[in-house]
């Protein structure tokens, strides 16, 4: 794998992760929803949707939870280890439109044998407003 | 303030467990979770690359173990407007997940409590889900929040 590596000394308070973005399509969530077996039809059938008062087919929860943990899988490398992932849906996003995953790391520590990196993470939409944020601890690789 | 509609009788719920439910996870299946997330992390698709790294072979994306889904325990609350929400969810992760493992999925209800919320008096929920492998191990542990009001 030739994928970049971080190392714990190469992260401060404030590091940026990602972003990571994601232009999700109506197609994307129908393979999400085979994928996952979430089969619940505001996320591919538009005229239910529109039924449940929804604008149309909304992204599942779940999926942007999903691009969460690559942007932080993505962060962590082959060496390092998603060990905390948490998300919250405060707001619905839409396929067709780009969504972008981004993150900074709010502390660093030492427990036990483990170097960790607690991050904020978010995902925000077109408009920039965060829609899923969530939190985040890795454990990363030390050069020590 | 007593609570309007977590009463001792709902409290009694916290600890209900729902039955088990095993799954044996599939490569396939792994691979094709990996490109519905659109994530190309050779660890997730690529048996020749996974196996030089640490892991000696491909392992889950740490959503993937939604595709497992647990029965989920029934948690009566009488509440007027009976609606629902997702308040998210908190994972985590302790041993990678591997194609040929057979995963025990237990959900239990560990929280319940009301709270005054804008729209009136809420009822958070917190249902936990663990995952053990074959071996045992506990591999993920999920919170999930679910709001009622």
């Amino acid at each position: 794998m030739t994928r970049k590596q971080i190392y714990f000394e190469d992260v401060e308070v404030g590091t940026a992760i990602g972003p990571l973005e994601k232009q999700p399509t109506t197609q994307q969530l129908v393979k999400y929803a085979g994928a996952s077996g979430d089969f619940y039809q505001i996320h591919y059938d538009k005229d239910f949707a529109l039924k449940n008062n929804l604008p149309g087919v909304i992204i599942h929860g779940a999926l942007k939870n999903a691009f969460l943990g690559q942007l932080m899988t993505d962060f962590a490398g082959e060496l390092g280890w998603l060990r905390k992932l948490s998300v919250q849906y405060r707001g619905m996003d839409q396929p067709g439109s780009t969504v972008v995953c981004k993150g900074r790391v709010t502390r660093k520590y030492v427990e036990g044998e483990n170097h960790l990196v607690d991050c904020e993470i978010w995902l925000e939409n077109a408009k920039g407003e965060k829609t899923t944020p969530g939190a985040a601890t890795v454990i990363l690789p030390s050069r020590a | 303030m007593p609570n309007k509609y977590v009463t001792e009788e709902v409290l009694k719920q916290i600890g209900k467990a729902a039955e088990p439910r095993t799954y044996e996870v599939e490569r396939g299946a792994i691979r094709r979770f990996a490109d519905a997330i659109g994530d190309d992390n050779p660890l997730f698709n690529n048996e020749v690359e996974a196996r030089k790294t640490r892991f000696g072979g491909m392992i889950a994306p740490p959503t993937f173990l939604r595709s497992m889904m647990a029965a989920f325990p029934e948690i009566r609350i009488d509440i007027p407007g009976n609606r629902g929400l997702d308040g998210g969810s908190e994972w985590e992760y302790f041993e990678p997940i591997r194609p040929g493992d057979r995963i025990t999925v237990q959900a239990r209800v560990t929280d319940i409590r009301e709270s005054e919320g804008r729209l009136g008096p809420m009822v958070f929920t917190t249902v936990e889900t663990t995952y053990t492998n074959q071996f045992g191990q506990l591999c993920a542990v999920q919170r999930a929040t679910g709001i009622r009001y």
